[in-house]
């Protein structure tokens, strides 16, 4: 089997999981910039975070034959400032360059509050100007179904954004369909509690179908499970979908949105 | 839909059954402990009575019975944590 890995914050994972990604197949990982569990300080805190995921974690994961990519941002739950977001935000073009990087992201909304908004709003149009790929962090439990409706209503009166060019990630029963209905891509994300099972995830796939849609782990420091896409292929087995089926979801769906950047390129394909 | 009725059945029901009756468990466990239930408990009863409409919509219901329904931003996030339940306009 073969898939990618289009969001898990391997700077929080150890090697140990790198070795077992690689060995149940595992292509390409790729990291959104996230919130580290803390607020940073400063916006030189995230200077650091960005040279780690552009220079450092490319070279850790390179140890294990498997190519890094990154997106970068000020994660929503540290948008409820938005003079540090915007000192944040004047960092980012000079990383925009590096290799391994395929857009902004993950950018969203937490709790759905109008600083929060304020920010998304200025991370697409960061976007927008430098003509980057957009991954989207839709809220938590609650606070999801509002926030992914209010997140559409940015991107969308934003007449420079391609729906096609954007995922919003995170989607649940009450929210794929949203987001497949405006055109962009959607991201379910497998935990263990708080988000979909690999059981779930299967039903969103039988009711939308498998285009425009892709699964991920979002592994990271708290109850997450760095394996739980291969695991969700297996499943899908066990569901009696067909090889193909399975490839499209968890390998060529995330190839063919992320080969919209032009430095997605895997090695041998 | 790869599969029949059946062969679901087959596949997730010692798995369905088992939740459920932890599901039991934790409502059995609240009703013993002293102390009045919050607003998540209100929400959570609510949305187990989605699970009894005959439509194929349950989980998406669910979703929506435990989900924030309105449609402004707020002034000012509390805090960066969800609790998995709407508390209401007052607690905003």
């Amino acid at each position: 089997m073969r898939y990618i890995e289009p969001h898990g914050h391997m700077v929080s994972r150890t090697t140990d999981d790198y070795l077992q990604m690689v060995t149940a197949g595992c292509a390409a990982v790729c990291e959104p910039a996230f919130w580290a569990g803390f607020d940073r300080s400063s916006a030189q805190g995230f200077y650091d975070y960005f040279c780690q995921l552009t220079e450092h974690e490319p070279k850790r994961a390179a140890k294990f034959g498997l190519p890094h990519f990154t997106w970068l941002c000020i994660n929503p739950k540290e948008s409820e400032d938005p003079q540090l977001a915007a000192e944040v935000l004047a960092i980012i073009p000079q990383f925009l360059d590096k290799p391994n990087v395929l857009g902004i992201g993950e950018i969203g909304l937490n709790k759905n509050s109008r600083n929060e908004l304020k920010v998304l709003e200025m991370h697409v149009d960061l976007a927008a100007r430098h003509n980057q790929l957009i991954l989207v962090h839709t809220p938590h439990l609650e606070d999801k179904f509002k926030g992914t409706k209010l997140i559409i209503d940015v991107l969308k009166n934003d007449r420079r954004i391609q729906p096609e060019r954007v995922i919003i990630d995170h989607v649940e029963e009450h929210t794929a369909k949203l987001a497949l209905d405006a055109g962009f891509w959607a991201g379910m994300t497998l935990y263990p509690e708080t988000k979909c099972t690999a059981a779930r995830a299967i039903d969103i796939l039988e009711y939308h179908g498998t285009d425009r849609i892709w699964m991920n782990s979002a592994c990271d420091w708290g109850v997450s499970v760095p394996l739980a896409v291969p695991h969700a292929a297996l499943e899908m087995r066990k569901r009696g979908h067909p090889a193909d089926w399975i490839d499209q979801v968890v390998y060529q769906n995330p190839m063919r949105f992320m080969r919209q950047s032009p430095k997605f390129i895997l090695p041998g394909t | 839909m790869a599969m029949t009725k059946q062969q679901l059945i087959d596949l997730y029901f010692l798995d369905a059954r088992a939740r459920l009756i932890d599901l039991a468990a934790f409502l059995d466990r609240i009703e013993r402990a002293e102390g009045e239930e919050d607003f998540r408990m209100t929400a959570f009863r609510r949305a187990m009575t989605e699970l009894s409409r005959s439509n194929s919509q349950k989980a998406r219901q669910v979703l929506h019975a435990l989900s924030d329904p309105t449609e402004e931003p707020i002034e000012k996030a509390p805090g960066k944590g969800a609790c998995g339940a709407w508390q209401g306009e007052v607690a905003k």
